[in-house]
């Protein structure tokens, strides 16, 4: 399975980011192999609008099955729900902090989004 | 991280004055100007420029003479009017795209047989981190026709943000952009507090409801401040019930005060000079506790 | 004749400029309120509701026995208003330019366009004056397109007003593409000088004629006037700063009904206007 995190950085000990459209980028772990990958989110930062669309689909197509992040938005909720993705919502501060809450069943997936604006 | 955003109904409310004012107030503040449409807060402050970036938003459609064969493919696909004609020799024409018409959606871009039509990145404006004699401040500058000052402001927040850790300061004091739209939504959430600087006037009145149900939607602490009230005690009264009625905290009330506009004409904000409102304006940033 | 009232921010006594104007035309005249996203023009005119006509734009919608999931559409809409996962397309219908680009790219014919709704415009009229105000739904973005749609009702031989959302943004060079004449409003303090320079780059730009309205005149200093010699910029009205003026408008009244010595103001920027 993979778990999608939004991050500033590029190792398990960089923090998490609180956006999600607009994160800096992912880190993807696989618990098949125990390894994380990090996915930049470049191209998303200078979209007109719907960056949180272009990231949900962006994670579909590299087979996510979860994904753990600061806030998401309603539209990007969507997608991620049709790709069946489901969303935890958490303040932790970094990536494998997240990571260990979430194998420890910590985190629960999100019924609907808890963001609004399609910036943040 | 605290941040205080200063937005009004409508313009010309004298919000600006009053974000001025109690950035002049607080203790080590970093000053974002979000009011990016119409960007006074520099005439207070007088920045000197740190840091300048660019700002680019979407696309838009750059037709290359040479290449251009005239069919009018892009024209027919254009549901914007972007597209027009110039004559280049009697009998020969060539088609360009008035960018300010111009929508970005990429459509003659893809449907040109000729591959006549560039798409570059669309330049928007600009942003800066300068200095001022209360602090750093980070501003920007739309250009003309530019959309998507949204992001600009989101964009000015967050580099607030940084500016701020960079220099161990806590608190940051947001001039917002006026209306409803889509910029005052990116510059209020997640903000600590919001402070709604309106006037008693109908307009005024009709424009704070609106304000009060956004801030109210995304559950920032609101508070209301009446600019010139004693142009209309009346309306003064009737707004600040509706506004405490609906959840907002009063923050108090300015008169009436041609101080402000001298402030303005000699590049200070009014609680560095000696006009009435400087009181008034005082006493509003004791009432919000921002920094207590 | 189609006059465009502007300003590079908000407040500066734009609307308050295009009401009464209108009010003391004498003959009959169209008044737009461009101002979709706060527009309150009628605040200010009471009168009689004609009619209310909601406007659309076309907007695709998928017929998902045909799509494939290609995904073409969403990789070619520029404004992430179509996303395709899980084998299918979706749209989403308030993030939608209306370009139609999307059903010309789609391979399988599967996108057709449908209505969907950006707001309102309602037309009343009080006296001479005929106003047409469009309101754009809380949420839309689509200012542009209620503005054009709004603008396309004009009636060809009536001179019309445009009353201008205020800044420097699309909405604004959509109400003044077209114009034959632009009123910028401004006040004599600095804020008002360096909002009117942005108006006046933005009204160079597109090629327009303007002039300038000084309201509030005593209240600052003679920046603007110094700016609008040098520039060459005639000043076509000063309004005085008058307490009672300030007053009227806090309770939704023209200036030119309860204070008459200004109608004459008003009669004079028409026959300025008029010489155009
Ligand atoms: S382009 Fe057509 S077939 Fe391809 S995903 Fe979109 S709607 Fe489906
Ligand atoms: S019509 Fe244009 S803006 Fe609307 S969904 Fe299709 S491609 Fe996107």
């Amino acid at each position: 399975m993979k778990i999608a995190f939004t991050t500033t950085g590029d190792s398990p000990d960089s923090p998490l980011d609180p956006r999600f459209g607009r994160a800096t980028g992912f880190l993807v772990y696989d618990t098949d192999k125990d390894a994380f990958e990090a996915f930049s989110n470049n191209q998303n930062l200078n979209a007109v609008q719907g960056a949180g669309i272009q990231a949900a689909q962006n994670l579909a197509s590299l087979g996510v099955e979860a994904l753990v992040t600061g806030h998401c938005g309603p539209k990007a909720f969507t997608v991620l729900s049709r790709a069946g993705i489901k969303v935890y919502n958490t303040g932790l501060a970094t990536v494998s902090g997240a990571l260990n809450a979430f194998r420890n069943g910590e985190l629960t997936a999100a019924e609907s989004a808890d963001s609004e604006s399609h910036w943040v | 991280m605290r941040e205080l955003v200063v937005i009004s109904g409508k313009g010309g409310t004298g919000k600006t004055s009053v974000a001025a004012s109690l950035a002049v107030l607080s203790d080590r503040p970093v000053i974002a100007d979000c009011d990016v449409d119409a960007a006074d807060l520099h005439l207070v402050f007088q920045p000197v420029v740190r840091e300048r970036s660019e700002f680019y938003s979407g696309h838009r459609a750059v037709i290359r003479r040479n290449i251009c064969t005239g069919c009018g493919a892009c024209r027919n696909v254009c549901r914007f009017d972007a597209v027009g004609m110039v004559d280049t020799a009697p009998g020969d024409s060539v088609y360009f795209i008035d960018s300010t018409a111009c929508e970005g959606c990429g459509a003659c871009v893809r449907f040109c047989p000729a591959g006549a039509i560039d798409f570059p990145e669309r330049h928007c404006g600009q942003w800066m981190v300068s200095d001022t004699r209360v602090g750093p401040m980070v501003h920007g500058r739309l250009g003309t026709a530019a959309e998507n000052s949204g992001r600009l402001v989101s964009l000015i927040r967050s580099e607030a943000r940084r500016v701020a850790n960079a220099d161990d300061r806590r608190s940051i004091i947001i001039d917002g952009p006026p209306g409803i739209g889509c910029p005052v939504i990116a510059s209020v959430t997640g903000a600590t507090m919001v402070l709604v600087v309106t006037e008693p006037t109908l307009s005024g009145e009709h424009d704070l409801k609106r304000v009060m149900e956004l801030t109210a939607h995304f559950q920032i602490p609101t508070w209301v401040a009446m600019n010139k009230w004693d142009i209309n005690p009346e309306i003064t009264l009737r707004v600040e019930r509706e506004a405490a009625a609906s959840g907002a905290k009063l923050a108090g009330r300015i008169r009436y005060d041609p101080g402000v506009t001298e402030a303005q004409m000699n590049g200070r904000a009014v609680v560095e000079t000696d006009a009435p409102s400087a009181y008034d304006m005082a006493k509003i940033w004791d009432n919000l506790g921002f920094q207590a | 004749m189609r006059l465009v009232v502007a300003s590079g921010k908000g407040g500066t006594g734009k609307t308050t400029v295009a009401v009464n104007l209108a009010k003391s035309w004498g003959s009959p005249v169209q008044l737009l309120d461009c101002d979709v996203e706060a527009p309150n023009t009628r605040l200010f005119l009471g009168g009689t509701m004609l009619e209310s006509q909601v406007v659309t734009i076309s907007v695709p919608e998928v017929n998902e026995a045909l799509c494939n999931g290609c995904g073409e559409c969403s990789r070619f809409c520029e404004y992430s208003a179509m996303a395709c996962v899980a084998g299918k397309a979706m749209v989403f219908v308030s993030m939608c330019h209306s370009c139609g680009g999307c059903s010309l790219v789609c391979p399988t014919g599967a996108i057709s366009e449908v209505e969907s709704r950006i707001g309102t415009i309602v037309t009343s009229s009080f006296g001479k004056t005929t106003l047409l105000e469009g309101i754009l739904d809380v949420g839309s973005t689509m200012a542009p397109q209620l503005i054009r749609r709004l603008k396309s009702l004009v009636k060809s031989g009536v001179p019309a007003i445009l009353d201008s959302p205020p800044g420097t943004s699309c909405p604004v060079v959509t109400t003044m593409k077209g114009a034959d004449f632009v009123i910028l409003v401004t006040e004599p303090t600095p804020f008002g000088l360096h909002d009117l320079t942005l108006a006046v780059a933005t009204t160079r730009e597109l090629g327009l004629p303007f002039g300038v309205v000084v309201n509030r005149l005593g209240i600052g200093d003679d920046r603007v006037h110094s700016y609008c010699a040098t520039e060459h910029i005639q000043v076509l009205l000063e309004i005085p700063d008058d307490r009672r003026i300030a007053e009227a408008y806090s309770r939704g009244e023209l200036m030119v009904d309860v204070l008459p010595e200004y109608a004459g103001l008003f009669a004079g920027l028409r026959r300025e206007l008029e010489k155009r």
